[in-house]
């Protein structure tokens, strides 16, 4: 390794309150500018895991580590600022009276004021290709409209990963391939949670999959999908008719 | 501006009214009313001089006389209560189309009357020409405590998903055959309230996560600074100003 990896996690447990235990020591590492599918069945753990890559919950053992810099309370604003994280709702997400508000949010939380706010906003707004909607409030705007303004409202910080749940639930097949056109024209690291399969294998080379709370396999997405054995054990189906090795 | 929160007062326009920074209009509407309160009721010169002055600032933000008339309307509960004062209130008699009123009432109900619907026609010209994001961000620059500004503006924002969210549970409860119709169905619709309620609760839960996520630490960024100038200030300020002489020779009269 020669640079230091976007996201490193150790031993990684953790327990609910109630008691629940979610994660059983999940180890992983993700290199600059890697593009990453987790995959798993429900309840796998997998949203537990991406709270705990920018602090919200705290590990119980185990460490996560952003670009070198170990998640805890003491660099709390600087972590939250590298991990860029997309809830599955965007409606959740997008909290602010307007999307230029919405996207402004993070970096004016930074200190961020003025011209160089605009330019940042007008900037993250251009990549996902929502430049003409900064004055729209985001309920006027389409469900696949609002997912790309909430990934426009993480990359206005300059995020060194960007974290997706479910990126393309509820998308129609348009929206869907025009999100994956935005995400590969992005040169960050991705960490992709999905149960859309093919959209993995299409999006991210590596894919890891967790499981009751581990991490049960990792490596090239065409080869777990392929594993017919592996993907049965851990509850993972591709859709009808889809075969991964045929697909270019 | 693009289509920003349209709400129903609001009438989209590029007037010189429309332009100036909210805060310096909350302001100029605030300075009216209270000029116009502190006018004594019998100077009814004086009111017609202010209803002179907001004409001419419905003309100058070129707001149609019918669509300001049309929103006087939320005023209609005041001016029943109005209408009875001059039958209930005790006093000096006096007979109107052969009908006894009372005089102190008739005067008490001529200064709700006048002064209610002048406020109401200031804040409904406000409303006409200013977004509600505008108003409170002026609301905001004017001091309102940022806690209040936050509930306001995820008022705004959440008011349609919310609505929204209340129509689906509304299909489906019909789509199951149900029809609220009188009191023995008022547990389901309680019901769903509640349900509403702790969807709310718990969206409200995730959107602080969002919010926490991208560095929310308690206090909103003052986004959109519309500092006001000099000018206007004057502008603005120009309605409460005019208004005020004529209070001052209505006192003095
Ligand atoms: N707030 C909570 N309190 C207690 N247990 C919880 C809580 N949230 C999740 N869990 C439990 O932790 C486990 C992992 O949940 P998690 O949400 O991380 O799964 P997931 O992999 O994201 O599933 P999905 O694919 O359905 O989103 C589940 O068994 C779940 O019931
Ligand atoms: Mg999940």
């Amino acid at each position: 390794m020669t640079s230091t990896p976007s996201l490193d996690v150790r031993g990684l447990a953790y327990a609910y309150p109630d008691g629940h235990q979610a994660l059983f020591g999940v180890d992983l590492t993700i290199g600059r500018g890697e593009r990453v599918a987790l995959l798993g069945p429900n309840g796998a753990g997998k949203t537990t895991l991406v709270l705990h890559l920018n602090g919200i919950l705290a590990a119980g053992a185990g460490s996560v580590t952003v670009a070198g810099l170990p998640v805890g309370k003491k660099h709390m604003a600087e972590i939250r600022r590298k991990v860029g994280i997309v809830f599955q709702d965007p409606d959740d997400q997008l909290f602010m009276p307007t999307v230029r508000e919405d996207v402004a949010f993070g970096p004016a939380s930074a200190g961020l004021r003025g011209a160089a706010l605009d330019a940042v906003v007008e900037r993250a707004l251009e990549k996902v290709g929502m430049a003409g909607y900064a004055d729209r409030p985001p309920h006027h705007l389409s469900f696949g409209q609002r997912r790309r303004v909430a990934v426009a409202t993480v990359l206005a910080t300059e995020p060194e990963i960007l974290v997706l749940d479910e990126p393309s639930s509820n998308l129609d097949p348009a929206s869907r391939r025009e999100l994956a056109d935005v995400l590969r024209s992005l040169d960050v690291t991705v960490l992709m949670v999905t149960h859309d399969l093919p959209y993995a294998l299409e999006l991210c080379p590596r894919s890891l999959v967790l499981s009751e709370g581990v991490i049960a396999a990792d490596g090239p997405t065409r080869e777990i999908l392929s594993d017919e054995e592996l993907m049965t054990r851990h509850r993972l189906e591709l859709p009808f008719g889809f075969v991964p090795g045929s697909v270019a | 501006m693009g289509a920003g929160h349209a709400h129903k007062l609001y009438r989209r326009g590029d007037s010189p009214v429309h332009g100036l920074p909210p805060h310096t209009k909350l302001v100029a509407v605030l300075g009216f009313v209270l000029v116009v309160v502190t006018t004594p009721r019998e100077a009814v010169w004086a009111f017609a001089g202010y209803a002179a002055l907001l004409a001419a600032v419905a003309a100058l933000a070129r707001v149609p006389v019918g669509f300001l008339l049309r929103r006087l309307a939320i005023e209609v509960p005041f001016v029943a209560f109005a209408l009875l004062m001059p039958f209930v209130v005790p006093g000096e008699q006096t007979t109107v189309l052969g009908v006894a009123v009372s005089v102190p009432g008739l005067w008490g109900a001529w200064n709700i009357l006048a002064k209610g619907t002048l406020g109401v026609a200031a804040s409904v010209l406000l409303a006409a020409t200013t977004e509600l994001r505008g108003l409170i961000l002026g609301l905001q620059r004017l001091g309102l405590p940022s806690l209040l500004v936050q509930i306001a503006s995820f008022m705004i924002r959440y008011g349609d998903v919310v609505t929204d969210e209340m129509r689906r549970m509304s299909i489906a409860r019909r789509s199951r055959g149900f029809e609220a119709r009188g009191v023995r169905h008022w547990g389901v619709l309680a019901k769903s309230a509640g349900a509403l309620f702790i969807r709310s609760y718990e969206r409200g839960e995730r959107v602080h996560l969002a919010m926490v996520s991208r560095g929310y630490t308690g206090t909103m960024p003052l986004l959109d600074e519309r500092p006001a100038d000099r000018a206007q200030w004057a502008a603005a300020l120009a309605l409460p100003l005019a208004a005020l002489p004529i209070c001052l020779l209505a006192l003095l009269g």
